[in-house]
C-alpha cells in the first residue's frame, strides 16, 4: 500500500490585521505517514503543530507547499471531493465544544455519513457500529452532549471520526482535556481501533509520555519546523537535536524511579514567530551553538532509517546524552499495570513500511 | 418541550408580572378570535341616529361620531392590528436573521464577501439611523396605502435589529468546534448554517420577537392614526383613536380613550411575554432568577419544593 499522507515543504503565514507583518506559523514542514502508522507530532504551544493538522483536514489553506493524500493533491480538494469524502477525519481537543449541544449523539455521529449519500438504514447501522466501536451504550444515541462525561464526549468525537472508516485521522490533542483515567481509556481505544482497522493517525500532542505510548514515529516541531523526525524509540532514547533533547528532559514520568537524563537545558525565551531569526531558530537558546548556526539554516540530515535531524552538531548532541531506555521502562511498567485493558499484540513497535 | 412548559409555569409563579403578561396576551388573542360571537353589533355599520352615545347598557363603550359601536369595533380591532404586527415581525425576523446569519458566517477573512457584508452592515446603519416613523410613512407613501404596505413597513423597520442580533450570534458560533467538525465532515456551508449555526443562534431572536410584536402594534396604530395605515371603517385601534380625538376636548372621551387603553394594555402584555422568554432562553438569567426565588422562599421559612 502506498503512503497515506505526504506533506512537502508546507508553509503557512497568517497576516496580522492592520499590519504588513505575518505570523510565520509553519516554515517548511515535510512529513509522510504510512498506512496503519501513528506519527506523533510534538512541540510546545505555538510551535504550529495544530496548524499542520488543520491544513491537512482543510480548515486552513496552506500558503505554500503541497499535501497529498495518496495521489490526490489536497489543494484541489474540491475536485477530489467524491473520492476524499470521509477519508480524512479530525478529533478535536475540546470534547465538549466539538459536539453541537442541540443535536443528539446519534445525529452527531452520523453527520460525516451525510455527504456519502447512503440510505437511511445503512447510516443507522454504521452509526450504531461506530458507537459500539468506542464502547458506548446504544441508548446514548438519543442523549444530548450535556448528559455525557467529558470522557464519553471524546468517545463520541472519536466515533464521529471513525464512522466513515477513514484512512487517516488527525488527533489534535485528543486527551489533554481529560483526566488521567479517561486519558488512558482513550489511548487504549485508539490503539485498539488502529489494530482492527489499520487506520493511520497523526497524533498531535505536547504530552510526551502519551505520544511515546501511541506513536510509531515522532516528529518534533519547533517554531513551525520539524527539527527531528524518526522512530519513536530512537528519538526518545537518543535524541539528536538539542531541542528534542531539551523537550524530553522536561518530561516528568509518573514513576518515582524513572528519571530522564539530559544535559541539555534550553535558556531564554522562544523567538517571536513574527520576527524569526536568520539561521537556526534555536541558536539563541542552544547550548551547542556555533557561529555557523546564527547565519545558516541547518539542512535536513538523514542520520538513520527514516530519521532526519536539522542540526549541524547532531553527533555531539547524541554523544552528550547517555542513550536512555527510560521511556521503554516506563512503557513496560505501564503495560504491566494496564495489562488488563491493553490487548496483547498491540505494542507500538517500530513500524516497518512496506515498499 | 414538556420541561420548557414546566419551566414557563415556574417562571410565571416566581414573577407574577409574567403571569399578567401571559393573561393579557391570551385574552387579547381570545377576544380577537371570538369577536364575531362576542360583538353585539357589526363593527363597520353606523347607526346615524345614535352617534356619540356615552357608555350604556345598549352600547357598552358608547358609540363614535358616526354611530358605530365602540365595544364591537375595539374587540374586532386586534384582528387587524395583531395580524399586521405578527406578520410584519415574522417577515422582518426571517429576512433579518437569514441575512445576518450569512453576513456573520462570511463576514471575516478577505475578498468580495467581506466587502459585501460591510456594505450590508452600513446599509443597515442607514436604515436604523432614520426615525422609524418617518421611514414607515415614506414607505407607505411610495408603495401606496394598504395593509400589505404596513406589514412591509414593519418588516423593513425591524429587519436591521434581527440582522445585528443574528450576526453577533453567528460570529461567535462560527468558530465553534462543532461548526468546524461539520466542515471537515464535508457538509456544504449552507447545510452547516442550517444544521448548526442557526439553531444555536435562535434563542435571543425568539425573545426579541414578542417585544417587536408589541412595537409593531404601536407602529400600525400610529400609521393609521396619521392616516397612512388602515382606513377608517375597518376596525383598528389607531384609526379609532384618530376618529375620536377631536371629541375628547368636548367631553366625549370614550371614542379615543377605550381603544387607546386597549392598545396600551396589549403592548404591555407582549413586552412582558418578551421579557419572560428572555429568561426562558438565557440559561444564566434563568438560573439567577430561580436561585433568587429559592433564597426568598428559604428566608420566608417555607419549605422548598423541587420541580
Amino acid at each position: 500500500m502506498s503512503t497515506v499522507l505526504t506533506i512537502d515543504n508546507l508553509y503557512k503565514h497568517f497576516p496580522i490585521a492592520g499590519s504588513k507583518q505575518v505570523v510565520q506559523a509553519i516554515n517548511g514542514v515535510s512529513l509522510t505517514i504510512e498506512p496503519g502508522e501513528t506519527l506523533g507530532l510534538v512541540g510546545e504551544s505555538g510551535s504550529g503543530k495544530t496548524t499542520v493538522g488543520r491544513c491537512i483536514v482543510g480548515l486552513i489553506e496552506p500558503s505554500a507547499g503541497t499535501i497529498h493524500f495518496r495521489d490526490a493533491d489536497l489543494a484541489l480538494r474540491q475536485r477530489h471531493k467524491r473520492e476524499l469524502a470521509g477519508k480524512i477525519q479530525l478529533v478535536f481537543q475540546e470534547p465538549n465544544e466539538s459536539l453541537d449541544p442541540r443535536r443528539k449523539i446519534g445525529d452527531t455521529i452520523s453527520e460525516p455519513l451525510l455527504p456519502l449519500r447512503l440510505d437511511r438504514e445503512t447510516r443507522r447501522r454504521r452509526t450504531a457500529d461506530a458507537l459500539r466501536l468506542v464502547r458506548l451504550q446504544p441508548d446514548l444515541l438519543d442523549a444530548y452532549p450535556s448528559e455525557l462525561s467529558s470522557g464519553q464526549q471524546q468517545r463520541v468525537g472519536i466515533a464521529r471520526a471513525m464512522v466513515t472508516e477513514p484512512e487517516l485521522v488527525v488527533l489534535d490533542e485528543p486527551t489533554s482535556a481529560l483526566d488521567p483515567t479517561a486519558r488512558a481509556e482513550i489511548i487504549d481505544l485508539l490503539r485498539r481501533i488502529q489494530s482492527e482497522r489499520h487506520t493511520a493517525y497523526l497524533f498531535i500532542s505536547h504530552d510526551l509520555s502519551t505520544v511515546r505510548f501511541i506513536s510509531h514515529r515522532v516528529a518534533v516541531m519547533y517554531l513551525g519546523m520539524i527539527v527531528e523526525q524518526g522512530s519513536a524509540e530512537t528519538v526518545f532514547n537518543r535524541p539528536q537535536h538539542p531541542y528534542s533533547s531539551g523537550l524530553l528532559s522536561s518530561v516528568m514520568l509518573p514513576h518515582p524511579h524513572l528519571k530522564i537524563e539530559s544535559s541539555v537545558s534550553l535558556k531564554g525565551e522562544i523567538p517571536s514567530p513574527i520576527n524569526l531569526p536568520k539561521g537556526c531558530f534555536l541558536a539563541s537558546r542552544c547550548p551547542f551553538v556555533i557561529d555557523r548556526c546564527r547565519h545558516e539554516m541547518p539542512p535536513a540530515e538523514t542520520v538513520g532509517e527514516r530519521h532526519t535531524v536539522h542540526c549541524f552538531r547532531h553527533k555531539d548532541v547524541a554523544a552528550s546524552v547517555p542513550a536512555s531506555d527510560t521511556f521503554n521502562v516506563f512503557m513496560k511498567e505501564a503495560e504491566r499495570i494496564l495489562g488488563r485493558t491493553v490487548p496483547s499484540g498491540v505494542k507500538p513497535s517500530l513500524h516497518q513500511p512496506t515498499t | 418541550m414538556n420541561s420548557k412548559l414546566g419551566l414557563l409555569i415556574r417562571l410565571a409563579l416566581i414573577r407574577p408580572r409574567f403571569t399578567i403578561g401571559y393573561l393579557i396576551v391570551a385574552s387579547v388573542l381570545l377576544v380577537a378570535i371570538l369577536a364575531p360571537i362576542i360583538a353585539p353589533y357589526s363593527p363597520t355599520e353606523a347607526d346615524s341616529q345614535n352617534f356619540l352615545q356615552p357608555p350604556s347598557a345598549a352600547h357598552l363603550f358608547g358609540t363614535d361620531n358616526v354611530g358605530m359601536d365602540i365595544f364591537s369595533r375595539a374587540i374586532y380591532a386586534p384582528r387587524i392590528d395583531l395580524t399586521i404586527a405578527i406578520l410584519g415581525t415574522l417577515l422582518s425576523s426571517v429576512i433579518g436573521s437569514s441575512i445576518g446569519a450569512v453576513v456573520g458566517f462570511y463576514g471575516s477573512g478577505r475578498g468580495i464577501r467581506v466587502w459585501l457584508s460591510f456594505a450590508i452592515m452600513r446599509a443597515a446603519d442607514v436604515l436604523q439611523a432614520f426615525p422609524i416613523f418617518v421611514f414607515a410613512i415614506a414607505l407607505v407613501a411610495s408603495l401606496g396605502q394598504s395593509i400589505q404596505t404596513v406589514v412591509l413597513a414593519i418588516a423593513f423597520v425591524n429587519a436591521p435589529i434581527y440582522l445585528r442580533l443574528m450576526r453577533s450570534q453567528v460570529l461567535s458560533i462560527r468558530s465553534m468546534r462543532y461548526v468546524e467538525a461539520s466542515q471537515v465532515n464535508g457538509l456544504s456551508d449552507t447545510r452547516t448554517i442550517i444544521r448548526h449555526v442557526i439553531p444555536n443562534a435562535m434563542a435571543p431572536v425568539l425573545a426579541q420577537l414578542s417585544i417587536n410584536i408589541g412595537w409593531g402594534i404601536v407602529l400600525t396604530a400610529a400609521l393609521s392614526f396619521v392616516g397612512a395605515g388602515v382606513r377608517a371603517p375597518t376596525p383598528e385601534w389607531g384609526s379609532m383613536i384618530a376618529m375620536g380625538f377631536q371629541n375628547v376636548v368636548t367631553g366625549q372621551w370614550w371614542p379615543s380613550m377605550i381603544p387607546g387603553a386597549m392598545l396600551a394594555i396589549t403592548v404591555f402584555g407582549f413586552s412582558l411575554v418578551g421579557a419572560s422568554i428572555e429568561f426562558l432562553v438565557d440559561p444564566s438569567k434563568r438560573r439567577e432568577l430561580l436561585s433568587q426565588a429559592r433564597e426568598r422562599r428559604g428566608h420566608a421559612g417555607v419549605p422548598m419544593e423541587d420541580a
